[in-house]
């Protein structure tokens, strides 16, 4: 039954909008709720009715041929958890009914696309569906109509066009080595045509597009754009998992198991990686805007990612894998926490900040836990995946990259306890004396991300060994 | 073969008038033009379905899409217009002589095709790779149309006043 | 690949190499929102000719067309969102040029 995944929300799409706005508004609340939450569900408890149940008749009507792996969970997983939160956002964040009515549309879109994504094992059918996520976030984007988001979705239309373009004409020349376009059929043919030219153009194009979409340096001007100017939900599904999954979930799968990971290939993706790392952390100690900040530590996160795909061996791309689902929580957590003092002060300027813990409890406290965690700071869960990549790297011989890993992950504490001590530690900055706890909804969803930083953190020897 | 020559020459002409003119309505007529010798040239490849879809879509309905776009925002007027030419000529002459060194460079070194052919599946009719091979293919195809649709409700309506 | 292929192959490479050149060449060097645009056609143009001729290469000309006409369909969604993208930015600005859009850097 795992093509319900697509088809459920697929046809919810189309029945809900056949209900009046008002209605419908609430109704698909509940109901895209309830979808997100069941994906959760399904995957983390993985009742065998769900996964092992074919559906015969359906199949005759519409063969959806799908594979899944622990990857796919995880991801699965991470969409579930970040669209139920990005649904509660939108709640507490958009006031206008038609916005939301809209909003939650392009939001079950997204959903669907992610899905598909994650599920489906033809190189072509990859292409469709990230396209698919990747419209229903340029409109995300421009939603509001103001300046910055209209310029943000421009900027990430074009970039991500030129990386799609990259994508197709290697897909092309995929079809004239191999025949075909299936993951099977293409690793296959990949095996058997050799190193011609041909072969590494194919994959290095590839492999460019998917840095393009997942911003990793030296590709990364859209995305610092993108996510600042988004509305607050969008920014929360964009940062949290929309680049995880049309880039770095795709450039892992491929490289994984259908390019296969060559010494060349290997190189590439650890010096990227490398130097995202670097870059992403540097450009982040000289923001002052909050949400720029942290789209530049993702970079920086992503950077981690890759170096840790880049390895190869099993241990690494453990790491690789939980820290693409921590990074997909604490991301979404800190982005949650910019949404919040984003709506009580009407701005992410930093330094109009100063003292907000004593006005926003859990806001203040959240966000300690979510930068603890991306810092890598023990017991949080981001400090096992970080210091899984980097053993990971010191076991495979990669020396030089295991102690720059380390060092930058030292930068990154730097910025984020200077971000913490202008925006929510230290005296309470005059003028901000009437500034209350947000709405229900983030203060729920800001405590739901915590907890699951926390326990993840705590009884990670049973999360490593989830299967 | 012959023909295919002559087309594809006709191809880079209206790529480069597409580029090169100083009209933004023209540029979109080039670029409707590339799209029609395009469509030709796929349908001498064999591929008359791709043909019809690329003729009618990309020749047609982009070029209406183009054409609305640029109604609903300015013209320039004639002295601006004479301004932008000049200025666009000098931005724009390298374009021809970067299209000819990197030309007789493509001559030059020409990539080894060293690969064998491969072997491709049996089902060669379109229509039933679509409708039974490609499902997954077409479900992308009506949910990208329909986050096409809530685009359009969202960013053409106009805004409150 | 036999002679005949090959020297198809050959032709068709060099005129689809020179529109990508077109196509980034105008990407760059333009400074309006809707010329970006034309540009990013011609570059599509390019990759549905190249899709076409691998198909018509290797004699797998049916699923190349299942492809193609799928890549359309996107292709058009896509302009009809950027249309609406730079019509809004021109409501806002009163203006195409890339160079005023300076608020967000990098």
């Amino acid at each position: 039954m795992v093509p319900l995944f697509v088809l459920i929300p697929f046809f919810s799409i189309i029945i809900l909008n056949l209900f009046p706005k008002k209605l419908m508004q609430h109704l698909s609340f509940v109901w895209l709720g309830f979808l997100s939450l069941a994906q959760v569900y399904l995957v983390a408890a993985r009742p065998v009715w769900f996964w092992d149940t074919k559906l015969e008749l359906w199949n005759l009507l519409f063969s959806f041929r799908y594979s899944v792996d622990v990857i796919t969970l995880v991801m699965l997983l991470c969409i579930g958890i970040v669209v139920f939160i990005s649904l509660l956002a939108s709640r507490a964040m958009i006031s206008d009914v038609h916005q939301r009515v809209n909003f939650k549309n392009l939001l079950l879109v997204s959903l669907i696309g992610m899905n598909a994504t994650v599920l489906v094992t033809d190189v072509f059918s990859l292409y469709v569906f990230i396209e698919i996520t990747a419209v229903s976030s340029y409109i995300m984007i421009a939603m509001n109509k103001d300046r910055l988001g209209l310029e943000g979705a421009f900027k990430y239309l074009i970039l991500s066009a030129i990386a799609t373009v990259m994508m197709l004409v290697a897909i092309s020349l995929l079809l004239l080595l191999t025949g075909n376009t299936s993951f099977e059929a293409v690793g296959a043919g990949l095996a058997g045509a050799g190193n011609s030219l041909f072969v590494r153009v194919s994959i290095g194009l590839f492999l460019c597009g998917l840095f393009i979409k997942s911003g990793l340096v030296p590709f990364h001007g859209w995305l610092p754009d993108a996510y600042s100017a988004a509305p607050a939900p969008a920014s929360i599904l964009l940062a949290g998992i929309v680049t995880k999954v049309s880039g770095v979930y795709v450039l892992m799968r491929l490289a994984i198991s259908v390019f296969g990971l060559t010494p060349s290939v290997q190189a590439l993706l650890m010096f990227i990686g490398a130097v995202s790392i670097i870059i992403g952390a540097v450009a982040a100690l000289t923001q002052t805007d909050f949400k720029r900040m942290l789209a530049y530590s993702s970079i920086s996160q992503i950077g981690y990612i890759i170096l840790g795909v880049g390895c190869g061996t099993k241990l690494a791309l453990i790491g690789a894998v939980f820290h693409l689902f921590n990074h997909a929580i604490f991301k979404s957590l800190l982005f949650v926490n910019a949404a919040s003092v984003e709506k009580e002060l009407g701005t992410t300027d930093m330094d109009k900040m100063g003292g907000l813990t004593q006005r926003m409890p859990v806001t203040g406290i959240t966000s300690v836990i979510g930068l603890l965690s991306t810092a890598g700071i023990p017991p949080l869960s981001g400090f096992w995946s970080k210091f899984i990549i980097i053993i990971a790297l010191w076991q495979a011989g990669n020396f030089g990259y295991a102690a720059f890993a380390l060092l930058a992950s030292i930068i990154t504490l730097a910025y984020f306890l200077s971000m913490q001590r202008k925006v929510f530690f230290g005296k309470l900055r005059s003028g901000l004396e009437n500034i209350k706890e947000s709405s229900m909804g983030l203060i729920v969803s800001q405590a739901v991300l915590a907890i699951i930083t926390l326990v993840v953190g705590l009884i990670f020897p049973l999360v490593i060994s989830w299967r | 073969m012959a023909l295919n020559l002559i087309l594809l020459v006709l191809l880079l002409v209206a790529g480069i008038w597409t580029v090169l003119t100083t009209r933004l309505v023209r540029s979109v007529v080039g670029l409707a033009l590339v799209s029609a010798v395009v469509s030709i040239l796929i349908f001498r490849l064999n591929s008359p379905l791709a043909a019809a879809f690329e003729l009618s879509v990309c020749a047609g309905l982009i070029s209406v899409i183009f054409v609305t776009t640029i109604s609903f925002t300015q013209r320039l007027t004639a002295e601006r217009l004479e301004e932008r030419r000049k200025e666009r000529l000098g931005k724009y002459w390298y374009l021809p002589v970067i299209l000819i060194i990197f030309g007789i460079l493509l001559v030059v070194f020409k990539p080894k095709l060293d690969f064998p052919l491969p072997q491709v599946p049996s089902e060669q009719d379109t229509r039933n790779i679509i409708w039974h091979m490609r499902h997954v293919d077409l479900l992308g195809q009506i949910l990208i149309i329909l986050a096409g649709v809530f685009g359009v409700v969202i960013l053409f309506k106009e805004p409150k006043k | 690949m036999n002679l005949a292929g090959a020297q198809t192959f050959w032709y068709f490479y060099i005129a689809i190499m020179l529109l990508f050149v077109m196509g980034a060449y105008y990407i760059i060097a333009s400074f309006n929102l809707i010329r970006v645009l034309i540009g990013l056609e011609l570059l599509i143009k390019a990759v549905t000719l190249l899709s076409i001729l691998t198909g018509y290469l290797t004699h797998n000309e049916g699923l190349a067309q299942a492809l193609v006409i799928t890549l359309i369909v996107i292709e058009v969604v896509i302009m009809v969102v950027a249309g609406g993208i730079v019509v809004c930015i021109y409501r806002n600005n009163k203006s195409l040029d890339t160079r005023k859009l300076k608020e967000l850097k990098g």
